[in-house]
């Protein structure tokens, strides 16, 4: 006894989850048959401390077709066409093994995509480490970065968005999260289910080797030290064959596509155990499976290696005995190893049991019901405790968002804009800061492949023609986004996510699509801290509102614990995926090169929010970029918004947008680190546009792309409306966004937004080469592109 | 009668789909041949369209040059007609010898997806034939091993024959003398690394690939 109990400890079992399964059993379990329970039962597989909260979750909506649960959430978007989509994490390997860790990540999602008979058409990669100045941490980003463009680009699967947070929270245990979406013809849609008795499990593609054996227990299911257990660890990151898995995603939507497969599931966390125990069970039946068909990578391997193990590139396929021959065809025609391994089997007393042979002619060398390993693990409802933020009070100039008190309006704008201000702050310096090119990592991703990529990465959502291969081509589009802000949520995790969850339909709604659904990324700290356990409880009620308020369903998720180093949890950081459908890909927004004339004037609009000429409570610099990583204020009360202004934003701004008569240029979301970040970021863009118009048209020899210097004639700049306030500035107040709108059309776009009641303020006029702020500070417009050029690149190479 | 482009498909291609809609646009015809066919009587014209054929193992082009259909694809050429390579296709014809030099690591040894200017530097290849000489194009590049390299006498031979096609304005990647695109003595085998089938609508940003499309059907 104390033998086994020492087993099942080492294995991450409970006492108490020890006697659940000899309940389960009514036996003890022998060693084989514990080593299932303990990966089926880890947080990573059973979801056991967080299912109780994702309850609360709204995921009903008219468009949903398949919500949380299966391999991936799908949506109807019209024309017979369906959506898979899908987003998860692989922290804890890529904290080990970075490019690997990444590489697999991807890997394993585009699996979840294609087994319900998707074609993955685009990965996101939202991305969170150390600050660069640590050799590690530019070490962790290189490898993630080559790691997603090894794999991504190899497979054939185009990388199109993500984001890029240092922070660190991160230092010891970057946030690799990955998202995939895929297109399906609807009625071609195929579940993980292993359902008619006698039908065949069939293995297909990598061999079984012993990489990754106990991955979901041993990695995602535990923190890390900074002593050398984490090369100890090493043996548990699996590695990744893109070329194996680009053979598998044809093969397999070619047996879909010729309807040969009752059902499909891909291997991954704890391997062949989860994939035979999840599909028995969803069909209410059982599976005989025998390990000794298994295409081994390894000789000698043990039972419990063969049923734990997480290779990678791996599908099971449920398939009639009558298609059997077909399916093994089209294995061999894409060169991918099939195995017939298992026999879909009755219920015994309305019980599925999943039964392990090794050998058919020998006695079971596990038995137990399917249901229990991939259904009935214990959920646990932990402590929860509030945490104290550590405040760090800002300076009274800037305090109306903390103490709830409404100073003086006109003396504070007055006193705290531009460097005369008494708080000698330097607004060209802070805004120089928070500038980052993002174009060194996404240039390392075929972003392009299939030709869907309407507006590419670095440009807030991104926007895809809704078309794959084999799949009729629409004129629709869909935009697809991620978005994260760990620092609202570290101030208040409930309403940090409902401003997340904001600012990811908001930049939905801004490139004209309207929003269809949810999905999440949900990064915490170790659950066994009810301080972590409370601020996920916060987060999850926080995005339940924000859905319910805006109307969109959450269609998956995915929940990562244990994200910390040396007992410090990372910063609440709930990733918030959406997606949104555009119905006509003309109207989509791209900057013309008539617009890029030195002669053409422009306006620049705030759209939505409250007037930003005013101290309203709600530009509060609480949770900002410009609060905490520039100036180390911490604490106070986030930013609030509008819920019915907003609604009404939302529900306009698309079609607005699509208006092609409105003369808008562009248009940009306001969020992480504010309205001056958004304005510089546009200009950049636009005078970026115009640099490589000119390049097209002038003489060889004269352009240097690599340098970090501009070369253009006619820099585009802005005169802001006087008197904006720091807090106007550089408050991220979400559920705004900025447009450029040609001077001519300017009067017809304020009468629409008139018209729609969408509140909007003038910011400024283009003028030439300048940022004008308050007529005292100055930003060079020239000198801020060859800085953005330089910002993230300058480090990594 | 519209003109049919056979585009090879090796396991880890992934452009097919890409170049095939590039052809259908201006107005071809197109056939996928996968790699273990060697039958080439129906096609007027081959694209070795671009991706990771066999997982790029070994080094890109390495494997996919014993494949059943180069053998075929070398017989085609020899009957004088065209053959395209793009990217990987390229790298394939340069593992094959039927276009010379080599395709290394990009000099900053990072994969490379981004627009690239191209000067066309020759009209006088059925790839080509459509463009203005001289003209700057926009198409996109997208690749790891990108450096065009070869020896010297391999070089002469290119410039002497007016067998450089594209150039980079700006060198990208590290290519000997911003080599994009070649063509073998007949001019009939091309080969290069930029993508013009990604060039092909407002949409995309570029439609300069649309002419090297025209070309080839013509």
């Amino acid at each position: 006894m104390t033998n086994k109990a020492e087993i099942y400890t080492s294995l991450g079992l409970t006492d108490d989850e020890y006697k659940l399964i000899i309940g389960n059993l009514n036996r003890e379990p022998n060693d084989l048959e514990l080593a299932m329970f303990s990966v089926m039962w880890s947080e990573h597989c059973s979801y056991k401390s967080s299912r109780i909260h994702l309850k609360r979750l709204p995921t009903q909506g008219e468009n949903v077709l398949v919500g949380p649960g299966e391999n991936a959430g799908v949506i109807d978007v019209g024309d017979n066409l369906a959506i898979a989509l899908r987003i998860e994490s692989h922290n804890h390997p890529s904290a080990i093994e970075p490019t690997q860790g990444a590489a697999t990540g991807a890997g394993g999602i585009l699996r979840d995509i294609f087994t319900m008979g998707a074609r993955p058409i685009a990965l996101m990669d939202p991305l969170y480490v150390g600050p660069l100045n640590h050799p590690r941490h530019r070490w962790h980003l290189e490898g993630i970065v080559r790691g997603i463009s090894n794999y991504g680009n190899s497979v054939g699967v185009p990388t199109v968005g993500g984001e890029i947070h240092f922070d660190s929270c991160y230092s010891g245990n970057p946030l690799v999260n990955v998202a995939c979406v895929g297109v399906l013809e609807k009625d071609k849609l195929v579940l993980g289910q292993a359902s008619g008795i006698g039908n065949r499990a069939i293995l297909l593609g990598s061999t079984t080797g012993r990489d990754g054996i106990g991955g979901v227990s041993v990695l995602a299911s535990a923190s890390f030290d900074t002593d050398s257990s984490d090369t100890e660890k090493l043996p548990s990151v699996q590695v990744g064959d893109p070329y194996e898995e680009k053979r598998l995603i044809e093969a397999c939507l070619e047996l879909i596509e010729k309807g040969l497969a009752v059902g499909i599931q891909d291997l991954g966390g704890a391997g062949l155990t989860c994939a035979t125990s999840e599909t028995a069970a969803r069909a209410d039946l059982g599976m005989d499976v025998d390990i000794s068909k298994v295409h081994l990578r390894e000789t000698d391997m043990t039972p419990i290696e063969i049923m734990t193990s997480e290779s990678q590139e791996r599908m099971l396929a449920i398939v009639t005995e009558d298609n059997m021959d077909e399916v093994l065809k089209i294995a061999k025609k894409w060169e991918i190893t099939a195995s017939v391994i298992g026999i879909v089997t009755a219920p015994i007393d309305s019980v599925g049991y999943l039964r392990i042979f090794n050998g058919y002619e020998n006695e079971p060398i596990a038995v137990t019901p399917a249901k229990s390993l991939a259904d009935e693990a214990p959920l646990y409802d932990r402590p929860k405790s509030e945490p104290k933020v550590q405040e760090v009070m800002f300076p009274s100039e800037l305090n109306f968002g903390i103490s709830n008190e409404q100073n003086n309006v006109s003396d504070q704008a007055e006193k705290s804009t531009g460097k005369n201000s008494n708080l000698n702050i330097d607004i060209k310096s802070d805004l120089f800061n928070m500038l980052l090119k993002p174009e060194w990592i996404f240039k390392q991703y075929d972003h392009q492949l299939f030709l869907n990529t309407i507006v590419s990465p670095g440009n807030g959502a991104a926007v895809l023609r809704l078309a794959a291969p084999g799949i009729k081509k629409t004129d629709k589009a869909i935009s697809l986004t991620t978005d994260g802000n760990p620092k609202w949520c570290a101030v208040n995790p409930y309403y940090g996510t409902y401003l997340t969850t904001v600012e990811a339909l908001t930049n939905i709604a801004i490139t004209g699509s309207v929003p269809q659904a949810i999905i999440n990324c949900l990064n915490f700290g170790s659950p066994e801290n009810p301080e972590v356990m409370w601020q996920f409880s916060q987060s999850i009620d926080g995005l339940k509102a924000a859905c319910e308020d805006f109307m969109v369903p959450v269609v998956g998720g995915n929940v990562s614990f244990y994200n910390s180093t040396d007992n410090i949890d990372i910063d609440p950081t709930p990733v918030i995926g959406a997606i949104g459908l555009h119905p006509n890909i003309s109207k989509i927004i791209k900057i013309s090169d008539e617009l890029l004339d030195d002669n053409k004037e422009f306006e620049f609009y705030v759209v939505n929010g409250p007037d930003i000429l005013l101290q309203d409570k709600a530009f509060s610099l609480s949770g900002s970029i410009w609060a905490t990583q520039l100036h180390g204020y911490n604490g106070g009360i986030l930013p609030t918004i509008d819920t019915e202004q907003t609604k009404n934003f939302l529900k306009n701004i698309a079609e607005i947008v699509r208006n092609p008569d409105l003369g808008i240029v562009q248009i940009e979301d306001i969020g992480q680190g504010g309205l001056l970040l958004a304005l510089a970021e546009m200009l950049i863009r636009f005078n970026e546009l115009k640099s490589s118009k000119q390049q097209l048209l002038s003489d060889p020899q004269k352009i240097d792309e690599s340098s970090t210097k501009l070369k253009l004639d006619g820099i585009l700049g802005v005169r802001l409306i006087e008197t904006l306030s720091i807090n106007s500035l550089f408050s991220e107040l979400p559920g705004r966004a900025i447009v450029q709108v040609t001077k001519e059309n300017s009067q017809s776009f304020e009468d629409t937004l008139k018209l729609n009641s969408v509140r909007y303020y003038p910011l400024g006029s283009s003028k030439p080469d300048k940022i004008i702020i308050n007529n005292e500070a100055n930003v060079d417009v020239k000198e801020m592109i060859e800085h953005f050029r330089n910002s993230l690149s300058g480090y990594m190479s | 009668m519209p003109k049919t482009v056979g585009i090879v498909v090796f396991p880890g291609t992934n452009c097919e789909f890409d170049v095939a809609e590039a052809v259908e646009k201006v107005g071809g015809k197109y056939k996928f041949i996968f790699h273990s066919q060697t039958d080439l009587t129906d096609v007027d014209s081959i694209v070795i369209a671009g991706g990771f054929a066999h997982g790029d193992y070994l080094r890109p082009g390495a494997i996919a040059r014993f494949s059943p259909i180069m053998e075929a694809v070398e017989e085609f050429a020899q009957s004088q007609k065209t053959v395209v390579g793009i990217c990987n296709g390229f790298q394939v014809l340069t593992e094959a010898g039927l276009l010379p030099g080599a395709l290394q690591k990009n000099a900053g040894l990072t994969f490379l997806c981004q627009s690239a200017v191209l000067n066309v530097t020759s009209t006088n290849t059925p790839f080509t034939s459509k463009l203005k000489l001289n003209s700057k194009v926009k198409l996109y590049i997208n690749h790891f091993s990108g450096n065009y390299t070869c020896n010297d006498q391999t070089l002469n031979e290119l410039k002497k024959n007016d067998r450089i096609i594209l150039t980079y304005e700006n060198n990208p990647n590290g290519s000997t003398e911003n080599i994009a695109g070649i063509c073998n003595e007949n001019r009939n085998i091309i080969g290069l690394m930029p993508h013009p089938e990604r060039a092909i609508s407002d949409f995309l940003d570029s439609r300069d690939g649309l002419n090297f499309f025209n070309s080839l059907i013509q």
